[in-house]
């Protein structure tokens, strides 16, 4: 029986040292079992090294960055699909779900299928909204504040024991031990993420990640719990295992449960000294440790492209318990004339 | 006291918990307890068996055992005989 093709494009290509998903969400699709996968790439930067692997992405096409607005982006994607005829888009950034989610109906009229949560749901569980949906969902959440202005960093001391951790609204964290290191990180961060700041209640502990995709109707249709075995000074997983913890399963489809999430996404989790699970973040998205996933047997980027078609996905319950991923960096040899060639047209 | 069901054991003293992902290392003497421990023996046999094996005191070894079953414990590895496994 001859399988369908698709051409899926896939954002994330920035496989570095703090790595965007897609280059694991294409492996995943590669080995998808329902179908063969033509990937197409979409990438903001020229060195992102996705680009480059022409065993994994057939072209790659340039995309406006967020902030150009959803017009530019549906322009380019109206481009981009004319030449690549796209069935599916699987965008792997935070900051670029909100334009995914907005023009959904159009990229529908157009042919094309995403998976993404919906645009409630994106807002409440995100970090300026966490400690509240922590209370919405009885999901147990460490305190937190969002600061607007370095003059707020004052009142800190009545509500919080230092140290805090100091988050930027999509990216960047670190923890401070006093008001002066706080002060630091809050220009820090802002100057490079923009406002507001979360401060959020340090909790000390061992860190999980459970990934997973929800079907929109509150069903779990797949989910792996891993711990970190390795973690990288800007707080990366470098390597991981997967385990078997039923608190943390429990934990997911409470999650997906009441929320009625919808598509992929990756619980952060600390558990603390008396072994309970604190959330600390929700990515609305695939992790890029998915291909673990992969390795353990839920393809969960299979059977998310499966769902933005429509089709009915049974859902995963087992997986290999104790397999662990060990991510490594590669150096590859590129030609001049390719980097030119994204550079100067945006494709390669 | 025995071992948790579900804690995976190699015989060259690979220990890992499948539940929370930690993996530990024991040394063939430590393996060889953990193998006693796993077949049933209480305290006093194990000390009796290794110090009929081996060139150690009953003194010193015992001190070494309630080290060992305390580090089972304190990585939640091992469990009592009148508790339910965690």
């Amino acid at each position: 029986m001859t399988r369908k093709k698709l051409n899926i494009a896939v954002t994330g290509l920035n496989a570095i040292d703090s790595p965007g998903p897609g280059v694991a969400v294409i492996r995943g699709l590669l080995e998808a079992k329902s179908f063969d996968a033509n990937i197409v790439g979409l990438a903001y930067e020229s060195l992102e090294p996705g680009i480059y692997m022409h065993n994994l992405v057939s072209k790659t096409y340039q995309v406006p960055y967020p902030s150009a607005g959803v017009d530019v982006l549906l322009d380019r994607l109206q481009f981009i699909h004319q030449k690549e005829h796209l069935d599916v888009i699987i965008p792997n950034f935070d900051a670029e779900l909100y334009s995914y989610i907005k023009i959904e109906g159009e990229l529908n009229a157009m042919g094309i299928h995403i998976f993404l949560p919906t645009m409630t749901q994106l807002e409440e569980r995100h970090k300026i909204n966490l400690f509240d949906f922590g209370k919405k969902y009885a999901i147990k959440v460490p305190k937190s504040k969002v600061i607007y202005e370095i003059s707020d960093i004052y009142d800190l001391q009545k509500e919080f024991e230092m140290p805090v951790v100091v988050k930027g609204k999509f990216y960047d964290a670190g923890i401070a031990s006093n008001i002066d290191q706080v002060k630091s990180l809050f220009k820090k961060i802002s100057a490079k993420w923009g406002l507001p700041i979360i401060i959020q209640e340090f909790v000390q502990g061992t860190e999980f990640n459970i990934t997973g995709l929800g079907d929109g109707k509150g069903n779990t249709i797949a989910a792996v719990p891993m711990r970190k075995q390795y973690i990288t000074d800007k707080g990366k997983a470098w390597g991981g295992i997967s385990i078997a913890d039923q608190t943390m399963l429990d934990l997911t489809n409470h999650f997906i449960g009441s929320t009625k999430w919808r598509g992929g996404f990756e619980l952060e989790l600390m558990k603390d000294k008396n072994n309970e699970f604190n959330l600390l973040e929700i990515n609305p998205r695939m992790p890029a440790w998915i291909y673990l996933a992969v390795g353990v047997g839920q393809n969960i980027p299979e059977a998310l492209v499966r769902m933005a078609l429509g089709e009915e996905v049974t859902p995963y319950t087992t997986y290999d318990i104790g397999k662990m991923f060990i991510r490594y960096a590669w150096d590859m040899i590129v030609d001049i004339s390719e980097f030119q060639k994204i550079s100067t047209s945006g494709e390669l | 006291m025995r071992i948790k069901k579900n804690i995976a054991i190699s015989e060259s003293g690979f220990m890992f918990n499948p539940i929370t992902g930690e993996s530990f290392t024991v040394n063939p003497i430590g393996t060889e307890i953990l193998q006693m421990i796993n077949d049933g023996f209480e305290s006093d046999q194990i000390i009796e068996a290794i110090c009929n094996k081996y060139q150690v005191d009953q003194h010193t070894f015992d001190k070494d055992l309630t080290d060992f079953t305390g580090m089972l414990d304190h990585h939640h590895l091992s469990q009592h005989h009148d508790k339910e496994e965690a």
